[in-house]
């Protein structure tokens, strides 16, 4: 048999219909997570056809886009600040039951960002497919999942028969080798690893993060990284299932038990690329020589060490327009520069180890005096994990604003947004024009540089305060 | 839907490079529960004042751009987030083709599904058209041509299932529901 991909072998594994010169393949979807904003319209579609949610089994509903974070709010009886936010959270409430969809609503203790709660609960296991109505669902494939965004119309397709119509992508492997410095984080090799292929290096590819670096990454690092596989242009971004996924899903609710794991386990095995298996593209990254990074511009391959100045690309519109935008000049430092908000969460860095990594520089210390930092975590449980070993409590201490989980700051539709013309520092995934708000000026880092420029007020490299 | 076959009209260009659909439609307007009216918020920040009032200097605010069917754009145009609300936008505003170099995977999906053509062309074709903005174009699907007021004449690809269902006004739906029998075969061999 010809070695196969990871990918080749998830995709073939889901082929209901092979696909053909003048017909797309019909890929079998094994998960669909859901959330308020990308589905109301697929509701009405259903309603229109008269049709049901045909596997309501195969799909798990959740709230997080425009959730508040304030807990007066989400449990207290503060009405929800932004009105068509409120009437999309009643939607979704009301579709759920019409449709019969399990739904973590408001103040259910497993709601959290549909990203974050999928691994979390153990929804997201090794070979399956898994679609949503975001472009960060390429987070899932940290488990050797082929999980990619969909848009409204497909979700009212995946609704409607649990499959969707696809062309095969091609593949890329990112071959990463060699440790990664103390100090550098999963964000910072995803930042450079975009730095280097640029926002469309991946585009109408499916990526696999191959190589030491990446069998050395925990869990939590490995979705930081396939998360942000969109920002490359890539659909998804996978890595191949091995000890650490297996250790990270025993015991997990919805994760097989007893002779179901060794049966699911003896299959998660077979989902690695075959040795000799051909990729249609490939890269090396030398991870060793990687710094902890940050964005200086308007998209995240914009991109450079923190300690680099921010490089000389006048004449290009992009370029020039990006620095209009960000009251930046070519040849600037980036460290020392104004910070006025700092955001630590998302479904990029909001899980507990990026709260704890946060927790290690902020304890004992101060928050700036002119400077935000919201820490939102990324579901219920991380923020009551967080509480319950103390992070919240380092959080407060220093002044932090700690609030309830959900996409907060990382896009400005559910109340927290940052202010036209000031810096946010943030560990969430994009910097585009106005993504945290109108006006507001975005950079993108791990949660070790922005809790360390949190207490310096100004940009800082962490290990400075490790 | 709609048969999509030809179009022909001027072109408005916006040539800025990875153009993402947060540009194309910023988060606070995707509160939405419905499809209609968007085209008013498209390119919203990039086209409107803080007061509401149209910035005059930005293209689709000239009067050049009135009526205008085509969109011009940089390399990778509507990249980022999947909000299918962008082509939605870019439809209900009135555009019926997008050409770029490049176009993000997601969008180009959304956009196929929406009566929206997705044209990739070469560089070259495109360094013409973002510098003839207001060119009248002609885009023939069927022939997968795209004829330029030179006469120069370029042949784009594109998907054919898609091209199939945009000449004869087709959803993607019907085939797909078509298949429910291959589906409900394929659950029961995996038990």
């Amino acid at each position: 048999m010809t070695p196969r991909t990871l990918f080749d072998k998830v995709w073939s594994a889901h082929e209901v219909v092979a696909e053909t010169r003048d017909t797309p393949a019909v890929l079998y979807v094994d998960l669909h997570l859901v959330h308020e904003v990308t589905t109301p319209q697929a509701f009405s579609m259903l309603r229109q056809y008269g049709l049901p949610v045909r596997r309501p089994d195969r799909t798990l509903a959740t709230m997080d886009h425009s959730t508040p974070t304030h807990t007066a709010q989400v449990f207290g009886s503060v009405p929800i600040k932004v009105d068509a936010a409120a009437k999309q959270v009643r939607q979704m409430e009301e579709n759920a039951a019409e449709f019969g969809l399990e739904l973590f609503g408001m103040r259910d203790a497993r709601r959290g960002i549909v990203h974050i709660i999928g691994p979390e609960l153990g929804c997201t296991q090794p070979g399956m497919t898994i679609v949503c109505g975001d472009s960060h669902t390429s987070t899932h494939g940290a488990f050797g999942a082929l999980a990619f965004g969909i848009g409204t119309t497909e979700v009212g397709h995946v609704f409607a028969t649990q499959a969707l119509l696809q062309r095969k992508p091609k593949s890329l492997a990112v071959n990463i080798e060699g440790q990664l410095q103390p100090g550098v984080t999963a964000k910072d090799l995803i930042l450079a690893i975009i730095g280097q292929i640029g926002v469309s290096g991946g585009t109408g590819h499916v990526l696999e993060y191959r190589g030491s670096t990446v069998r050395a990454l925990a869990m939590h690092e490995r979705m930081t990284v396939c998360n942000m596989s969109i920002e490359a242009g890539a659909r998804a971004g996978m890595i191949a299932p091995d000890e650490v996924t297996y250790e990270y899903l025993r015991g997990r609710p919805r994760a097989p038990r007893d002779q179901d794991w060794e049966a699911a386990e003896a299959r998660w095995r077979t989902f690695v690329t075959d040795p000799k298996a051909r990729f249609d593209a490939s890269v090396e990254v030398n991870a060793e020589r990687i710094e902890p990074m940050i964005t200086y511009g308007t998209n995240p391959g914009m991109v450079v060490p923190i300690g680099a100045a921010i490089p000389d690309r006048q004449g290009d519109e992009v370029f020039d327009k990006a620095m209009r935008y960000m009251g930046f000049h070519c040849g600037e430092a980036m460290i020392g520069k104004t910070v006025n908000v700092v955001f630590i969460g998302s479904c990029t860095n909001g899980r507990l180890e990026d709260l704890q990594a946060a927790a290690t520089i902020l304890k004992g210390r101060k928050v700036a005096k002119g400077v935000h930092l919201l820490i939102v975590p990324g579901s219920q449980q991380i923020k009551h994990q967080a509480e319950a070993l103390g992070l919240a409590d380092i959080f407060k201490a220093a002044g932090a604003d700690w609030r309830e989980s959900g996409c907060s700051m990382c896009l400005g539709m559910n109340g927290d947004t940052v202010a036209a013309g000031q810096y946010s520092i943030s560990t969430s995934n994009r910097n585009f024009e106005g993504r945290q708000g109108k006006g507001a000026r975005t950079l993108l880092v791990s949660p070790l540089t922005a809790a360390a420029s949190a207490v310096k007020g100004s940009i800082t490299d962490p290990r400075e305060l490790l | 839907m709609q048969p999509l076959k030809r179009i022909t009209s001027r072109t408005v260009v916006i040539a800025s490079t990875d153009i993402d659909t947060d540009q194309i439609i910023p988060a606070r307007f995707l509160t939405t529960t419905t499809k209609e009216g968007l085209g008013r918020q498209l390119f919203a920040d990039w086209r409107y004042q803080e007061d509401g009032a149209p910035k005059r200097e930005f293209v689709l605010n000239r009067p050049e751009a009135h009526g205008a069917q085509i969109l011009v754009a940089g390399r990778n145009f509507g990249c980022g987030s999947s909000r299918e609300h962008a082509a939605w936008a870019l439809h209900d505003y009135g555009f019926r083709a997008v050409i770029s170099t490049e176009i993000a995977d997601i969008f180009r999906g959304n956009a196929l599904k929406n009566g929206l053509l997705p044209v990739v062309v070469d560089e070259e074709p495109s360094q013409w058209l973002l510098h003839h903005p207001g060119a009248m174009l002609d885009i023939d699907l069927e022939a997968m041509r795209l004829t330029l007021p030179t006469g120069a004449s370029i042949s784009f690809a594109i998907e054919l299932f898609a091209r199939h269902c945009l000449l004869n006004g087709l959803d993607e739906f019907s085939y797909l529901r078509g298949k429910l029998d291959d589906i409900e075969r394929f659950e029961a061999a995996r038990g």
